[in-house]
């Protein structure tokens, strides 16, 4: 029996991106980045294990433009996949479903995790003293 | 009809054999995930540019690193259920499938675990 023809979903490419299906694999992206992501973590922890001059080498690399640049990525990713995440939980609950409901809850979930963002960077420099 | 062995229906693991034990996990972590994600983001906004000595002690504390570990074994096991999903859905090579999907949960348990033992390396020092 030929298996490998058939047609399987989901189908990105075939459908006009609506707000909605933009939002869903959304979800999905920054659940990849942040598995990728969490590397960071490990690497964080290890190092801390480590001794102070594997710690300095990771703080010099997250202190870094890229570093930081990386770090502000994975904060939005993290908040999006948090907000969506929990939207996800309530539709789980069976609620929320109507169109114009998962527009607004859409709509949250992009602004709070913009905001988010923003108050965290705002928390993290104010914890290091200034720019 | 019905062709199911009245054993099979009491056990409702359906055709997958794993019943809804992956959905509900998924969801389990993520309501674990909630509280967690949230304390780990604010305590390194707190510790924001600490030097190593800082980040030692933040660690060592008890009630952090056990929450750390929490956060570490709920966060592996989170990423590698949603990965595996990714993997069943888009990758329609079998062979790779099952590859991939064997070497995302290799990695997870690797890193869980030395994520882990580096937070019991640090508390216990």
């Amino acid at each position: 029996m030929a298996t490998d023809n058939r047609p399987l979903s989901p189908h990105l490419q075939v459908y006009r991106p609506q707000f909605t299906s933009v939002l869903s694999i959304l979800h999905r992206i920054t659940g990849i980045s942040l598995a990728v992501g969490t590397l960071l973590l490990v690497w964080w922890l290890i190092a801390a294990a480590a001794g102070p001059t594997e710690f300095d080498t990771v703080q010099n690399f997250i202190g870094s433009v890229l570093g930081r640049i990386l770090l502000l990525a994975w904060s939005f990713a993290l908040y999006y996949h948090l907000c969506n995440g929990i939207r996800h939980l309530v539709w789980d609950a069976g609620k929320g479903f109507e169109l114009s409901t998962a527009f607004a809850s859409g709509w949250l979930v992009v602004v709070a995790a913009t905001v988010l963002t923003i108050i965290s960077w705002v928390g993290g420099y104010a914890s290091l003293g200034g720019l | 009809m019905n062709m199911r062995s009245p054993l099979s229906r009491a056990r409702g693991l359906g055709s997958s054999k794993s019943g809804t034990d992956h959905w509900w996990m998924q969801r389990l972590t993520a309501l674990a995930l909630i509280p967690l994600v949230i304390w780990f983001v604010v305590s390194m906004i707190i510790v924001t540019g600490a030097d190593h000595a800082a980040a030692v002690e933040f660690i060592s504390s008890p009630i952090n690193s056990v929450l750390l570990i929490l956060l570490i074994v709920a966060t592996f096991h989170h990423g590698q259920l949603g990965l595996t999903v990714v993997i069943e859905d888009y990758i329609h090579t079998r062979w790779l499938e099952v590859g991939l999907i064997i070497a995302v949960k290799g990695a997870a348990i690797f890193l869980g675990v030395a994520s882990v033992y580096a937070v019991i390396a640090i508390a216990l020092n």
